[in-house]
């Protein structure tokens, strides 16, 4: 890591290099424009797209009706479900991030510990990966439905709801993304892991540490890019999350479960049909999640250094 | 190899961002593009029958009455009308996104209750010179016809009527020790009924169920309750709510009361709208209040009546899709020809009143198909009695999975507290937006 920087070329060469590096420079312009086509139609278009409605009056049904700021804004931060979505949302995303990284870890460490069953666990951790959310979601409701589950009678004798309280709705659906993607953690981590190489943990063993000791000072230091990769991804996707809550609670019960994205679905398309108030609430979710993401990674960084 | 992982990470985290945005994108929509607007009125008494291709969208609850119009008008015309079914959630949406990108199909159905919004919002075309010149005008159902009416013009027809009926399965009421050819006269007589069914205790048979978490359905099945009882659910104007009034409170009492014995469906509690006939079309429930257009998918014995209110009475919620032609439409006076040919005695008797359902003219109610099926009769009789609640923001206030309707059943029902006061000034408040 300690390559010091070639000594600058003497003036001169600079001038005589000059025409190869503009051709050079417009190769990298060439070579860049494929990508940067596509940033910018997927990527930046669509983001001034919604900025612009964010700034306008802008029904579902009757398109852009002009420019109207900061109204969109003072409503969306004023409607009855702007609080308490924030909050759950939150909520919803530290009970899934620590569950899914805590079993994601567990889940490699066992893999990679055993060597006998290893390819049985790795499989069968990772198939629910192989299934759509929206699919796997779509089971849950069956399987949690007091009317059409094979758990319904099992259900109904011991008198518990799956969807039918405020947090049962939550634990139920927290179930699901944790069966769900908790395979998918579970590979990240053993990459992560097995980059980790071996003469370390001999070291370590030789000098006579413990499991936990190897664990804590070994495994988790050399683990931190892979727990900043995850960390990131599973914040980000917990506070983008509709899915599962759209297709297994719709918000309720009592509107107990309602995430931001699904306030957002809500207000674009289910009664309000204001695009502009959406539209407003979505330029806030992504200024939020940009801080949130730029702390984590400095949160990560700075421990490293 | 820090650095770089590094790097990926950020790049992980603008992937989010980036897909954040796409999710959120996808509620964009392109420029407002009005339609050819001069076509349908000078389209003839039945239009136009050319050979052309016309799209027709409509909602999943009404499939069966569509898909059976639309293969008759399409065996008997040039025309061919080429149906999508949209799922009943995704409508509005849908709907929006293709209006807002001047997309939407020649002919589309709405549900009655959003039509005066949609309207208002010009997504219809103006059809009054053709309804005007339909010999059976005066015949027409009004409150479809009235909630498509905005200034003086009428921009929507009656699609599928779909009345709100109370329905009870004739063997429970046998095996209950009731008397299976009367129908409970009032609330309090049909609150016994679900508790002697329930009674019975037979191994998933339930008294009766509501969609206690689907506003639509609550509005479809309970407001007719309010209207029996001589009360009013919203003002003339659509923007007041008078769902806290005596009728209301003693309706909300019997359904606590209802629930609390626990002779409602369990499931009926967190029942969003999907599945909220289903046990009741398999026999497992006793009574219950039940759209009519499901008379012919209900494979038993079932009595029909119209919903009772606390001291009796009858009524109903005149629901169901009224359906117009599109502001986008460039086929307006083939799309009428439809529209002329559904209004006909042909299809309002040979398609619809031969699946038992209910005909949009009055004065086809007692046709030959009616005759046979005295229940058919029973549903027509109560169609004049019912009402359909027209207000701009119909939508918010009660369907949707939020509404403020919604929380004050909710805490009325099931919770048996709540300040109905509170709830109901909140449901005004949305409906003066």
């Amino acid at each position: 890591m300690n390559v010091s920087a070639p000594a600058r070329p003497p003036s001169a060469a600079v001038r005589g290099r000059a025409r190869p590096s503009r051709r050079q420079a417009l190769f990298g312009w060439i070579y860049a424009t494929p990508t940067a086509v596509f940033v910018a139609a997927l990527f930046v278009l669509p983001l001034l797209l919604v900025v612009k409605m964010s700034v306008s009056r802008w029904p579902l049904l009757t398109g852009d009706q002009g420019l109207n700021a900061p109204d969109n804004f003072t409503k969306a931060v004023d409607h009855r479900f702007f609080t308490d979505s924030v909050v759950f949302t939150v909520k919803y995303t530290v009970i899934a991030t620590v569950l899914l990284l805590a079993l994601g870890l567990g889940m490699a460490l066992l893999v990679q510990e055993s060597s006998r069953w290893n390819n049985l666990l790795r499989a069968s951790f990772l198939v629910p990966s192989a299934l759509g959310l929206a699919s796997a979601s779509l089971l849950f409701y069956v399987l949690y439905s007091p009317y059409a589950s094979p758990l319904a009678p099992v259900v109904e004798r011991l008198g518990i709801t799956f969807l039918g309280s405020p947090n049962a709705a939550l634990f139920s659906t927290v179930f699901l993304i944790v069966w769900r993607y908790a395979g998918f953690y579970m590979v990240l981590m053993l990459v992560g892991l097995q980059s980790i190489p071996a003469d370390v943990f001999e070291a370590a063993r030789s000098d006579g540490a413990s499991r936990w000791q190897t664990f804590r000072s070994v495994t988790l230091p050399l683990l931190r890019p892979t727990l900043a990769l995850t960390t990131v991804l599973c914040v980000t996707g917990s506070l983008l999350a509709f899915e599962q809550f759209y297709i297994l609670t719709k918000g309720g019960p009592d509107n107990s479960t309602i995430t931001v994205v699904q306030l957002i679905y809500m207000i674009a398309f289910q009664g309000q049909n204001d695009l502009g108030v959406a539209a407003a609430l979505s330029v806030i979710v992504l200024a939020a999640l940009v801080l949130i993401n730029a702390l984590q990674l400095r949160a990560f960084r700075s421990e490293e250094n | 190899m820090k650095r770089r992982s590094g790097g990926r990470t950020v790049l992980r985290s603008l992937a989010g961002v980036l897909a954040a945005t796409l999710i959120l994108s996808s509620a964009a929509c392109g420029d407002d593009d009005q339609g050819d607007q001069g076509g349908v009125a000078e389209a003839g008494p039945t239009g136009v029958d050319d050979g052309s291709e016309l799209t027709l969208w409509t909602r999943a609850p009404l499939e069966k009455q569509a898909k059976l119009l639309v293969e008759a008008y399409n065996a008997g015309h040039q025309n061919k009308v080429k149906l999508t079914v949209v799922p009943n959630d995704d409508y509005v949406a849908k709907v929006g996104a293709a209006a807002g990108s001047g997309g939407l199909p020649d002919l589309f159905a709405a549900d009655i209750v959003y039509v005066p919004n949609w309207v208002n919002q010009g997504l219809f075309q103006d059809l009054s010179s053709n309804i005007d010149g339909l010999g059976f005008k005066d015949t027409i159902n009004k409150g479809h016809l009235s909630a498509g009416t905005r200034d003086g013009k009428a921009h929507v027809l009656p699609f599928v009527l779909d009345l709100s009926m109370l329905f009870w399965n004739k063997q429970l009421f046998k095996d209950a020790g009731l008397d299976p050819e009367k129908a409970p006269a009032n609330l309090a007589e049909y609150a016994a009924a679900a508790k002697a069914v329930q009674a019975t205790k037979k191994p998933g048979v339930y008294g009766t169920a509501a969609g206690l978490n689907c506003g639509g359905c609550l509005v479809f099945t309970w407001f007719p309750s309010i209207w029996a009882g001589g009360g009013e659910v919203l003002s003339e104007d659509g923007t007041e709510a008078k769902l806290a009034d005596e009728t209301a409170q003693k309706m909300y009492g019997t359904w606590a009361d209802l629930w609390k014995s626990g002779a409602v469906l369990p499931a009926s509690a967190g029942e969003t709208g999907p599945t909220w006939t289903a046990a009741f079309t398999e026999g497992k429930v006793g009574l219950m209040f039940y759209p009519a257009t499901l008379l012919s998918s209900t494979p038993f014995d079932v009595g029909v009546a119209g919903i009772p209110g606390p001291d009796g009475g009858a009524s109903t919620f005149v629901g169901g899709d009224g359906i117009g032609v599109s502001k986008d439409s460039k086929k307006a006076a083939q799309a009428w020809n439809f529209l002329s040919w559904m209004m006909s005695e042909e299809a309002q008797v040979e398609v619809l009143a031969k699946n038992k359902d209910v005909v949009s003219r009055s004065d086809l109610a007692n046709n030959k198909y009616a005759a046979q099926d005295p229940r058919l009769v029973t549903i027509n009789e109560v169609a004049g009695k019912g009402d359909t609640p027209v207000a701009l923001n119909f939508q918010q206030a009660f369907n949707a999975p939020s509404s403020p309707w919604l929380t004050l059943v909710r805490n009325q029902v099931l919770d048996g507290d709540g300040d109905l006061q509170k709830d109901n000034s909140e449901i005004t408040a949305v409906l003066k937006q």
